[in-house]
């Protein structure tokens, strides 16, 4: 795999102005198939869940999925889009095993929605429309595995299996206009458009909306241009990037990659690029021209899709609060600070902090644990915060262990360490570790002795009413019972044997 | 049970049969058994009929034996039996069945067994039908001979040398010859009215939508219809309401209920009902003998009180044309999913390496005949890029123009009248190198499916030219087949009792196909 030239970051800001443009794909939650009855369910045994239209067997025909149908024009209504009264599908012609039929049937020149546009708000608060070209209906197809070669790809590979479970699964495909004007956030508008629009899909509750599953795939269109120039260089295609992390990486990747290019007078080849998570590169594909030729014509199978505006409408009055007005609530329910609240929401963990409030926790509490302690484990283990595996349960498992004084915060973090080590629940990790604030008084009475004795100036102090002073002899107390003391008990006993009142 | 022998009892309408069922005056396996009988008689060796791919024999008699056991033990069960139940039937190769071979006549799906049934097969199965086998046909239905079958021609049973029409030409050939009372055929051009005009059958392409398309391996999606193939029009309308009816799973199926077909084929008359000749569908091109015939159509017709009208469809000059452009579309969509990879046949590239590409490659080369081969070419060529606009969108306006000219011709008349086919049954090997001449043949049948109408073709006479018969089509707008019943059931009693009887019976008697066998069958007595 050769190494391809980039150039800093930077550097290619200086020089260029990058055009982006997302495809992303949202695998539906719908009972069954687009198309056919067969049950839509990710996981189970390969080619289990198909029946004779999935497996475009001779003489059957497509159905179109009703829910299918009102999940997309959900779909479209929250992106702001207008929704066709009438639109048909086609067949997108071309040879290929994970497709049964040898053609997709998707939605081609007549999309369901178009037209729409989405505010995107970035890390500083900063509100960026992206223009949505079109959202549109189509099948997913099959999953090929390549077998037998180093890379898993097909080239090299001796043989490819083939499983149709996914053969049917109703697809939308959201297109957008081609985004100008991000300048150096490129990267990070990437990022925060297909976080919103995974926020969306899933918050209308028609898709999983789980990257890892490929319920929200992503190709990312990167283009670079000369300052000032109107013109649009040329594109390449990164396909299938399922990580928010590796849109926002794939992007600024293909910014230096195209920089670099450019840079040496080359020409960039229009083309489709793999995204690589492991070096975080991307490696050629297939060319791609618009010429490709996929010979569609009108679907023939199947009626026009007549979306009433009565219908429209009805479908309208059931969607749920949206992503943003959604935020403005929690952050007031939570009573965060605007920039508590931006943290939590750059950080991702907004879901997984309104998942373990509803678990039992306070806003405080799960804030504390969400930014305090997961998300610089998920940084360091480089992987989203939500995917790191903690449950909500665990946190509040956690802060009840704190609460009843049984262990302190610094326990606690230790005892979420040995939960990501898959040592057990927290209580059995408290067992197993021995950790447990000591709470016989008489050890803990010898040590604030020693502590007072130690620093006498500062036991003078405290008497004297700067009870500010006491964080001194609490933490040689908490040194000296090596971290297993309960602070609070200790602050408590310090005070009594100086005859203060706390 | 009967006192009718076998070749007495194979003679009778479907109609006929039910009526000797219900009445137990005939057991449903006797009659099975005597198409049986026929099919092994007349069917195979080198001068058979060839109408059948496969005979269902066993399958074919259970159903038979639970219907007589049905009836014998009376009771709710057997009140509750279909008209037709016990009647057998032949079923053109195109439609799928579990328990029999499906090929569509094509070496790619040699030897393949559907998992699933055609929702007509499924209807055919509530009514406790017997399903005699599988009948011959083009490949994928691609031709009007049934000479493009993979698996061999089948002959015309009025001249062995001569086509039985096509691509039904074994679902027409078999009814022609008493080997099936009845038969379903699909027509995307005429595939069924051709065929039952070159055969002095009927045959009906219903309303697009009318009958579910599922299970019905797809030439055309826009133009196939399944359709009954039958020697009475009561029959054809018999069977129609079998089979019709909105099916769940094709969109394309009409919920209108086609349940007044049986009524409207016993209504027996036409008095002033408006008949239109279609001007640009007789004439110039139409051999003189099919012409004579249809002029006495329309004059007895007019004896039995119909106004006979002239109406102008001035597009159909473009049908053929836009016919050859949007069903080999279609077609190079709907065949390419005969690869290898799942089903059918898989034939691997001699050398090189074994790629997807060269695997689908060598598999569709062997697979699919030089006709198939032709549409497929033809329509890849048609939806490419650049040429698109052309030709399938240039062929789509052409349509619409088709379906005006009938809304047109509609107005003045309440049903349309034209020869099936401009010739009687042509040679074997005659046209076959001359693909354009053998188009030819459906110039008259492919408006209706060009505008989703209803077509019947019934017998309207032998050509005196030839001897061999010639069909009249009824054309009725949309949803309105219970129109074609009326009038044809009206024609054909006027031409029966012109002849003194059956077109049929005038069939020559064919001979038994093995060597030194004595059994002949009786022919007509005209």
């Amino acid at each position: 795999m050769s190494t391809d030239a980039i150039l800093s970051f930077e550097e290619a800001m200086e020089k260029y102005d990058p055009v982006l443009g997302f495809e992303v794909h949202v695998e539906l939650n719908t009972k069954t198939k687009m198309f056919s009855s067969a049950p839509n369910v990710f996981g189970d045994e390969p080619n289990t869940n198909v029946n004779e239209v999935d497996l475009g067997m001779p003489g059957v025909l497509p159905v179109l999925n009703k829910t299918a149908v009102e999940s997309s024009i959900k779909i479209g209504l929250a992106l702001n889009c207008k929704i066709a009264e009438y639109c048909r599908f086609a067949r997108k012609n071309y040879f290929y095993p994970d497709t049964p039929k040898n053609f997709q049937t998707s939605q081609y020149d007549e999309p369901i929605a178009y037209d729409g546009y989405l505010d995107i708000e970035l890390s500083d608060g900063t509100v960026f429309r992206v223009e949505i070209e079109r959202a549109h209906m189509e099948e997913d197809a099959g999953k090929l595995t390549h077998m037998g070669g180093a890379t898993g790809r097909i080239q090299g590979a001796d043989y490819s299996l083939v499983d149709y479970n996914r053969s049917g699964v109703p697809l939308v495909e959201i297109v957008t206009k081609p985004i100008e004007g991000a300048g150096s956030r490129a990267p990070e508008l990437a990022k925060a458009y297909v976080a919103a629009v995974r926020e969306i899909v899933k918050n209308l509750g028609v898709s999983d909306a789980k990257m890892e599953r490929g319920n929200v795939r992503c190709d990312a269109n990167v283009s670079l241009r000369p300052h000032g120039r109107e013109r649009f260089g040329i594109r390449s295609e990164t396909k299938n990037v399922n990580s928010l992390r590796a849109v926002e990486h794939a992007v600024r990747y293909e910014i230096q990659r195209h920089a670099a290019v450019l840079d040496s007078g080359q020409p960039v080849i229009q083309e489709t690029r793999h995204w690589h998570e492991d070096t975080r590169t991307t490696t050629s594909g297939r060319a791609k021209s618009d010429a490709d030729d996929y010979r569609y014509f009108p679907e023939p199978d199947l009626v026009p899709v007549l979306a009433s505006r009565e219908w429209v409408e009805e479908l309208r009055a059931t969607l749920p609060e949206p992503p943003a007005a959604r935020r403005k609530r929690l952050q007031a329910d939570w009573g965060y600070s605007d920039l508590e609240f931006r943290d939590v929401v750059n950080a991702g963990v907004m879901d997984s902090i309104e998942e373990t409030i509803a678990a039992g926790a306070s806003a405080s509490v799960a804030r504390k644990w969400w930014m305090g302690e997961i998300v610089g484990r998920a940084k360091t283990a480089d992987v989203d915060p939500s995917e790191l595996g903690v449950t909500s349960e665990t946190i509040v498992e956690l802060n009840k262990l704190v609460e009843s004084g049984k262990i302190n915060n610094k326990m606690a973090s230790q005892v979420l360490d040995g939960v990501l080590a898959g040592e057990g629940t927290p209580a059995e990790i408290v067992e197993k570790r021995g950790l447990a604030v000591v709470s016989d008084d008489g050890p803990l009475l010898e040590a604030i002795d020693a502590a007072l004795a130690a620093q006498p100036d500062v036991a003078e102090k405290i008497r004297g009413g700067k009870l500010q002073a006491i964080g001194a002899i609490v933490g040689g107390v908490m040194k000296a019972t090596r971290g297993q003391a309960d602070a609070a008990r200790v602050r408590e006993l310090i005070l009594e044997r100086l005859g203060v009142e706390g | 049970m009967t006192e009718l022998n076998n070749t007495e009892l194979i003679r009778l309408s479907a109609a006929q049969l039910a009526a000797k069922l219900a009445a137990r005056e005939v057991t449903s396996v006797e009659v099975t058994q005597a198409y049986l009988d026929r099919i092994a008689l007349v069917d195979g060796g080198a001068d058979g009929i060839h109408a059948f791919l496969h005979v269902n024999t066993e399958e074919a008699l259970a159903v038979a034996a639970e219907v007589d056991a049905i009836r014998a033990a009376g009771g709710a069960e057997a009140e509750a039996l279909h008209e037709l139940a016990g009647v057998p039937i032949a079923v053109k190769d195109l439609i799928v069945t579990i328990g029999q071979p499906t090929t569509a006549g094509s070496k790619i799906l040699e030897g393949w067994h559907s998992p699933y049934d055609a929702t007509v097969i499924k209807k055919l199965r509530a009514a406790k039908m017997p399903i005699l086998g599988k009948t011959n046909l083009d490949e994928f239905a691609m031709g009007s001979s049934t000479e493009h079958s993979a698996y061999g021609p089948t002959r015309n049973p009025w001249d062995l040398d001569r086509i039985p029409g096509g691509s039904g030409g074994g679902s027409a050939a078999a009814v022609a010859a008493f080997e099936a009372p009845l038969a379903l055929g699909t027509d995307t051009g005429g595939s069924i009215r051709q065929p039952g005009a070159v055969t002095g059958t009927v045959g009906m392409k219903p309303t697009y939508g009318a009958v579910s398309r599922y299970g019905a391996i797809a030439m055309a999606s826009s133009l196939d219809q399944i359709g009954p193939v039958s020697r009475t029009v009561l029959d054809s309308a018999l069977l129609q309401e079998v089979i019709g009816g909105h099916d769940p799973f094709d969109s394309t199926s009409l919920t209108d209920p086609f349940d007044t077909l049986v009524a409207a084929a016993k209504t027996g008359n036409v008095t002033g009902m408006k008949i239109g000749i279609i001007k640009e569908l007789h004439g110039e091109g139409y051999q003189a003998g099919v012409e004579t015939r249809f002029n006495e159509s329309l004059e007895l017709l007019k004896g039995a009180g119909a106004e006979i009208v002239e109406v102008s469809c001035p597009n159909f000059k473009y049908a053929l044309g836009a016919y050859y452009l949007i069903m080999p579309s279609e077609v190079s969509s709907n065949l390419a999913k005969f690869d290898g990879v799942r089903y059918g046949m898989r034939v691997l590239p001699k050398d090189g390496p074994m790629t997807i590409e060269r695997v689908m490659g060598a598999t569709r080369a062997a697979g699919f005949g030089d006709e198939v081969k032709r549409r497929i070419i033809l329509g890849t060529y048609a939806l490419s890029a650049g040429y698109y606009d052309a030709y399938y969108g240039s062929a789509q306006k052409v349509r619409t123009l088709i379906q005006r000219d009938f809304d047109a011709a509609f107005a003045q008349a309440d049903v349309l009248i034209s020869p099936t086919a401009p010739t009687t049954a042509f040679k074997l090997g005659e046209k076959l190198d001359d693909p354009l001449a053998m188009y030819l043949n459906d110039v008259a049948t492919i408006p209706a499916n060009m505008a989703g109408i209803p077509g019947l073709s019934l017998p309207g006479g032998l050509a005196d030219e030839d001897g061999l018969p010639v069909g009249i089509q009824l054309l009725a707008p949309a949803r309105e087949d219970a129109r074609l019943y009326r009038v044809g059931a009206v024609l054909e009693s006027l031409l029966e009792e012109k002849w003194g009887g059956p077109l049929l019976d005038r069939a020559p008697a064919l001979q038994a196909p093995v060597l030194g066998s004595s059994s002949t069958i009786a022919g007509g007595s005209n």
